[in-house]
């Protein structure tokens, strides 16, 4: 790529990481805030035969894992296309 | 038939399966061998990830923790699971956009220095050979225990497999094996899950089993456990913390940046065909492993309540020890399960009291395993779950041995000493130092240093305070120059490896331990385990100040940073 459209991939890369650093946010919420640190402030509240603290670092925060990835994933594939920097 | 029979086949069969699909996709080319000649669909090169990652740490031993810690175990299901998120979103598109086979490769590139790729190879190598030798006791274990036969003759039998099929097939020959092991281990894990949570909460979906009701009453079963355990003496189960808050989340931490800097699941994101399919494939890759970790937790509670309510059917009703149950005779035999009658009344007392307690051993190891057995579940279920605690096994150890070797062959001789070598050599070398990792591995697993579980998450440690930094700052930075990373890594490395070592002796010989294995020594309270996200920590605050220092990187360097930013012209990944 030639220098002209170095202000198209700053730009780019600027939505990449502004994107992942609110994914990065919500990953370290579900994990280390509500499994770990609030952790027994949220086990008053019950879901089902879960205290919800106990749920968060038992199940929670692995299905937000996944969906996660899968929503970064998806977000990059429209941010490649809409920058035509895609592979 | 009786179970050893059914065992031989069920554990035959499987075999028969890995070692003609290694047989088949053999690798003809350097390209092939290191990274499956960048053809994999992302779907299965999760798949095949996933079975690389899940050891039979996380197979045998998880859910045992988990059973026995309660909420305290909850460091390896987050820890274990998270790192892929920082993998996926801040190494593995760049890391395949550059497009070189190896981590060192890149390291080496990016900080313009040969000093800088051998450290990285040293690195690499001392995380995954820690690693390596944990797995390969797990096998001489897993072999022994379902062959029956002595402990040396099964690492033997075991050593002879992982060679042959890691050997003659290289990365592609292992990717498409490996997706048979995930078959086959997801199967053994949920199979006797299904079972158990059907019998326990009529729910036949685990992960909803743990939050529902016990089969005709009205009471959870997460209460009714931790009811039963405090009634004991023990700490309550979905509460008790692991020794404080900021210990777990350091631990947690370090179990995720060392899952996100270990080489051989880093290189799987090399296999594929595109950038975006790097990102697709790690998301795909924590599907599968989530299906058996988010099981794990289920498994360890229904196994613990299932253990409590056999001994003690009702309350200060205890079980005699003359009417134990079958599965309780099978697991003495191995010593893992021990009674004493302190008492005389021939009851077996399970209590938290060391004073009173009659089960003076309950190894938690044996949890898994003996699952089935404790719910009187079929043979062909016993024997499925044999087989798949050796999938688990062997694909780890088969992943680990491909990365060791592909940084002896390809970073050390063809990258700096050699470096006219062709590619048939090359590719011999690399089998060669398979053979000779499978030989050294072996033979430390034939006299184990002491290697236990502390080995698997100081490996973990050591992947985290020495890769990970290095890899995230050369992607996300363009100052750190080629002194930063290097004493980075070199102080991520050696404060973690000494922190280690002072509290559980160099090399884990115990008698050389300076400062003890005692928790009032610990630096804040951090378990040794747990110390390699202070690695990472000291890692980058080193590399950003030596950075300042010395002269920022050439603008080559930062051209090449910017263009590793940008999926654009990927192309295949390339030695050259």
């Amino acid at each position: 790529m030639t220098d002209n459209n170095s202000d198209m991939r700053r730009a780019y890369w600027q939505a990449n990481v502004k994107l992942m650093l609110v994914l990065l946010v919500i990953w370290f919420v579900i994990s280390y805030v509500c499994g770990i640190l609030f952790v027994d402030a949220l086990n008053s509240i019950r879901i089902g035969g879960y205290k919800l603290g106990f749920w968060f670092a038992q199940q929670g925060s692995m299905y937000g894992f996944v969906a996660i990835i899968f929503f970064y994933s998806h977000r990059m594939a429209a941010l490649d296309r809409k920058f035509g920097v895609n592979d | 038939m009786d179970l050893q029979t059914l065992t031989y086949i069920v554990v035959g069969i499987t075999f028969t399966l890995y070692i003609g699909i290694a047989f088949w996709a053999r690798a003809g080319s350097t390209s092939e061998f290191y990274v499956a000649g960048g053809g994999i669909h992302p779907v299965a090169n999760g798949m095949a990830t996933a079975a690389d990652w899940m050891s039979a740490a996380s197979f045998i031993s998880m859910a045992g923790l988990i059973a026995f810690f309660g909420y305290g175990g909850s460091v390896f299901l987050m820890g274990w699971t998270g790192g892929y998120v920082l993998l996926a979103m801040l190494l593995a598109p760049y890391l395949r956009k550059y497009g070189k086979f190896t981590v060192p490769e890149f390291i080496g590139d990016r900080y313009y220095s040969r000093a800088a790729r051998i450290v990285a190879v040293i690195c690499l190598i001392v995380a995954s050979v820690t690693y390596v030798i944990g797995q390969m006791k797990g096998i001489g274990v897993a072999f022994s225990r379902f062959l029956q036969v002595g402990y040396e003759t099964g690492l033997l039998v075991g050593m002879g497999i992982v060679f042959v099929y890691a050997v003659m097939g290289g990365m592609k020959g292992i990717t498409y094996t490996q997706i048979a092991q995930y078959c086959v281990l997801i199967l053994a894990y949920t199979i006797p899950a299904i079972f158990i949570s059907l019998h326990l909460t009529g729910n036949p979906i685990p992960q909803l089993g743990l939050g529902s009701t016990l089969s005709g009453t009205d009471t959870f079963l997460l209460d009714r456990l931790d009811q039963v355990v405090t009634e004991l003496g023990f700490a309550e189960y979905t509460t008790s913390k692991r020794l404080s808050t900021l210990n777990t989340f350091v631990y947690t931490l370090s179990l995720m940046i060392g899952t996100a800097g270990l080489p051989h699941v880093i290189i799987r994101f090399f296999t594929v065909t595109k950038v975006s399919d790097a990102r697709k494939s790690a998301g795909w890759a924590l599907v599968f492993i989530t299906i058996l970790y988010t099981t794990a937790p289920a498994v360890a509670a229904m196994a613990r309540l299932n253990l409590h309510q056999t001994i003690e059917p009702a309350p200060g009703e205890y079980l005699s020890y003359e009417a134990r149950p079958q599965w309780f005779k099978n697991w003495e035999v191995t010593g893992l399960l021990q009674f004493e009658d302190k008492n005389g009344d021939g009851k077996i007392l399970y209590t938290a009291n060391a004073e009173t307690n009659e089960m003076v051993k309950v190894d938690r190891d044996i949890m898994v395993l003996a699952n089935p057995e404790i719910a009187r579940l079929p043979n062909w279920v016993i024997a499925l779950v044999a087989a798949g605690g050796l999938a688990a096994a062997l694909s780890t150890a088969a992943g680990l041995l491909l990365a060791i070797s592909s940084a002896i062959s390809h970073d050390l001789l063809k990258g700096v000493f050699m470096p006219d070598i062709d590619e048939k050599q090359e590719l011999m070398a690399s089998r060669v130092a398979m053979a000779g990792a499978i030989a050294l591995a072996g033979y430390l697993g034939f006299n184990p240093p002491d290697f236990a579980a502390g080995t698997v998450a100081l490996a973990f440690g050591l992947a985290a305070s020495s890769i990970f930094p290095v890899l995230m700052m050369g992607i996300f930075t363009k100052s750190i120059n080629k002194e930063g990373a290097i004493s980075g890594m070199v102080a991520g490395i050696t404060v973690t490896l000494l922190y280690v070592f002072q509290h559980t002796g160099i090399m884990f010989v115990a008698s050389t331990s300076y400062l003890g294995d005692m928790s009032p020594n610990w630096f804040f309270g951090i378990e040794p385990n747990a110390f390699g996200a202070v690695g990472a920590l000291v890692n980058f605050v080193v590399a950003f100040a030596v950075s300042k220092v010395t002269a920022p990187p050439p603008d080559h360097i930062q051209h090449m940073v910017e263009d590793i930013r940008i999926p654009a012209g990927a192309g295949d990944a390339t030695g050259h």
